[in-house]
């Protein structure tokens, strides 16, 4: 679904990925960690077709295509989803507004009716019950005067929505009570299906109790140090990152 | 045309306009209005070496002569035309005014109230009101400037609108006045007169609008008096030709504990102007001045505001917006006078503009004035284009760039529409302005 290949991207002639492989096939969840300012983010964000970041070497293949290629809500039509780590608030712009615009344009691209009023708020209705979203946060403007939990609770209400094929998810649990990480994993483990896939970048592996991934890649100064199945996790909760820093980058890296 | 060319060709207009009032040019009423015209004969229209008018330069006003217009013609207006510019059929009273002429076809006033009239200034004038002729200018000086000066020498229709005490008007009185521009440019001089009883309510729209594009003149002026606890809601769309010239000055007087709440949205004209001043007069006044600007192509859009706090524990509130695309210009001036003895007073202003173009210019200036000591006045201003992480937070949800620059904007300016106190009317002005806003654009037509 998705080929990483050598991916060298940064900001202002700043490097911060500094080359990147990654393969992630239909059906599978990929845990991205790392410490603070490694560059998950700035993956996520590269990915998602985040304007500010020049991309200077390698390339990225999504269902075939050059993804670079494609304007971001070109990517999102194409089915891919980003979960802000900082989701932005939009005062003046409803958030069911909002969302039915996205929904409408995504079915468009797929060549789908679009929903009507009716139609579209029968589906929100279904989909706030998965992730117990209030309907007074749908009337309001998009994540004006959220708290934390319940902007990351709107990206996976918004995920549920629109049903993507890749989800990247920013740290969508950082921060979150139990309850609300539980909400958070429901709504991944539901979009878990053989023709999905999902890659969960995340500071903890908290999260990785409830969405059991099928690998584990470690991302230090921007390039994939170390990867593995889900018992990397662990050994990174006892031992942090430091033992994989003093071994050593992989040979080729 | 040359300085005293212009001056010339308004004071022609005037002797026509003279002899079209028979034997009306006897009133002491034409006296004051060839005052107005010597005055204006000697002070010409202000040009940008008065301060007031130092980023409005109405020269291009000068180049054209405008002829006044002498007789009601409604030729061309229909009720599509009236609902295109904002007015529901329907719910409020209605008062139409065809090139500053009152249209009898077009208003009504069926079912109004006892205690509420709204009658024609020409009737009120040929009645010799004596009540209406002490308020006409009472808060605008024919002096002031060249085009009240003007405004009152050709004084003659308007809407008079008057409120008993105690009487609550529950449907909006809705006030048009419609230009139809010919070959041969007119100006019309459209006159408000408000008088608002004591704990009256009333809810006003005024709308400027032109049955199609041209070039024309409207100099219009709208006073405003609220007697003690009256409540006045204003609302009011400019959608002038972006051909024609459009100056506004409007004076609100409030007397204690009244509250008077104005929404203006300029979308129109050439050169627009639009003066606003409230004088709170009497203790524990509210004062609420909105203001939302689209302007594209060459238009200037010009808002001056003044707010007099004349009495301690007034509250006043501006937030004034503008959206600026190609080679617009904005002006956005608010002065703030806090008098001795106005103690307590809360005073509030807000411009916030964004520049769609790298060509659309805004000049922002607050101007406070302060003679009290225990007072609270806040201002600020913010120029600035789309906010890029919104921009992408649409865009990564699959919302193509054009539409959501539509959707940022509108929210921008949803902040001062939503606030329009006629409901209907704010439905039409939403539907009006999504319509405006195209492929993240301003059409200046819609
Ligand atoms: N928009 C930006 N402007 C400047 N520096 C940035 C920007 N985004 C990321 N960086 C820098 O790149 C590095 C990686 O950041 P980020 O991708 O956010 O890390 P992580 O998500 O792993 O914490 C950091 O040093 C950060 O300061
Ligand atoms: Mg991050």
């Amino acid at each position: 679904m998705l080929t990483v290949r050598n991916l060298h991207a940064g900001i202002d002639g700043n490097e911060i990925l500094r080359g990147i492989d990654l393969e992630v096939n239909a059906g599978e969840v990929h845990a991205i960690m790392g410490p603070n300012g490694s560059g998950k983010s700035t993956l996520a964000g590269v990915l998602a077709g985040r304007p500010e970041y020049q991309v200077s070497a390698g390339e990225v293949t999504y269902e075939g295509k050059n993804l670079l290629d494609l304007a971001p809500e070109e990517r999102a039509r194409e089915g891919l989803f980003l979960a802000f780590q900082y989701p932005v608030e939009i005062p003046g712009v409803s958030n069911t507004y909002f969302l039915k615009a996205a929904l409408n344009a995504i079915r468009k691209h797929r060549g789908e009716e679009e929903l009507d009023a009716m139609e579209f708020l029968a589906l929100m209705k279904k989909k706030m019950g998965l992730v117990e979203m209030d309907q007074d946060l749908l009337n309001r403007p998009v994540n004006e005067g959220f708290s934390g939990g319940e902007k990351k609770r709107n990206e996976i209400f918004q995920m549920a929505v629109l049903d993507p094929k890749l989800a990247v998810l920013d740290e969508t649990d950082s921060g979150l009570d139990i309850d609300a990480l539980r909400i958070v994993a429901a709504g991944v483990n539901k979009l878990r299906r053989p023709e999905n896939a999902v890659i969960l970048v995340t500071h903890y592996q908290r999260l990785l109790n409830y969405i059991i991934p099928d690998f584990v890649h470690v991302l230090i100064d921007g390039r994939i140090a170390k990867s593995g199945g889900k018992e990397l996790a662990l050994a990174l909760e006892e031992r942090g990152y430091d033992w994989i820093k003093e071994q050593g980058l992989p040979v080729g890296a | 045309m040359e300085d005293q060319q212009y001056r010339g060709s308004y004071i022609a207009g005037f002797e026509l306009f003279e002899k079209s009032l028979n034997g009306e040019s006897a009133s002491p009423l034409h006296a004051v209005r060839r005052e107005a015209i010597a005055r204006f004969a000697s002070v010409g229209f202000p040009t940008v070496r008065h301060e007031e008018w130092r980023f409005t330069n109405v020269a291009p006003i000068a180049r054209t002569a405008f002829a006044p217009v002498l007789r009601y013609d409604g030729a061309g207006v229909t009720r599509q035309v009236l609902n295109r510019v904002g007015s529901a059929d329907g719910d409020p009273f209605m008062v139409v005014f065809v090139n500053g002429f009152w249209s009898e076809e077009f208003s009504r006033s069926a079912g109004l109230p006892a205690g509420v009239r709204i009658e024609s200034l020409a009737s009120a004038l040929a009645r010799r009101d004596e009540v209406v002729l002490s308020r006409l200018g009472s808060l605008v000086a024919a002096g002031e400037n060249g085009f009240t000066a003007l405004n009152t020498a050709f004084l003659r229709e308007g809407a008079v609108i008057t409120v008993e005490d105690r009487v609550i008007l529950e449907r909006p009185i809705q006030v048009v006045f419609l230009s139809r521009p010919s070959a041969e440019p007119h100006a019309s001089y459209p006159r408000v007169l408000v008088t608002a009883g004591r704990e009256s309510r009333l809810s006003l729209i005024e709308t400027y609008a032109s049955v199609s594009e041209g070039v024309y003149f409207d100099d219009a002026v709208t006073e405003v008096v609220l007697g003690e606890g009256a409540v006045v809601e204003h609302d009011r769309l400019q959608i002038e030709s972006t051909q024609a010239f459009h100056i506004a000055t409007m004076a609100v007087r409030q007397e204690r504990g009244s509250n008077f709440s104005s929404n203006a949205v300029s979308l129109g004209g050439a050169i627009a102007r639009n003066t606003v001043t409230a004088v709170l007069a009497g203790e524990g006044c509210e004062c609420t001045l909105n203001g939302l600007t689209l302007a594209a192509g060459t238009q200037l859009i010009d808002n001056h505001t003044v707010i007099d706090h004349a009495a301690p524990h007034c509250t006043s509130h501006e937030l004034y917006k503008s959206i600026l695309d190609g080679k617009s210009r904005g002006v956005f001036n608010g002065k703030i006078f806090v008098r001795a003895g106005a103690q307590k007073t809360d005073a509030k202003q807000t411009n916030k503009t964004i520049l769609l173009s790298a060509d659309a210019t805004i000049n922002t200036k607050p101007q406070l004035e302060i003679f009290a000591d225990d007072v609270k006045c806040t201002h600020g201003a913010t120029v600035g284009q789309l906010n890029e992480e919104q921009l992408f937070y649409l865009r990564a949800r699959g919302i193509g760039e054009e539409e959501a620059r539509d959707m940022l904007t509108f929210a921008f300016a949803a902040d001062v529409v939503s606030r329009i106190h006629a409901a209907p009317f704010r439905d039409q002005l939403d539907r009006l302005l999504r319509a405006r806003l195209q492929a993240g654009r301003i059409a200046t037509e819609s």
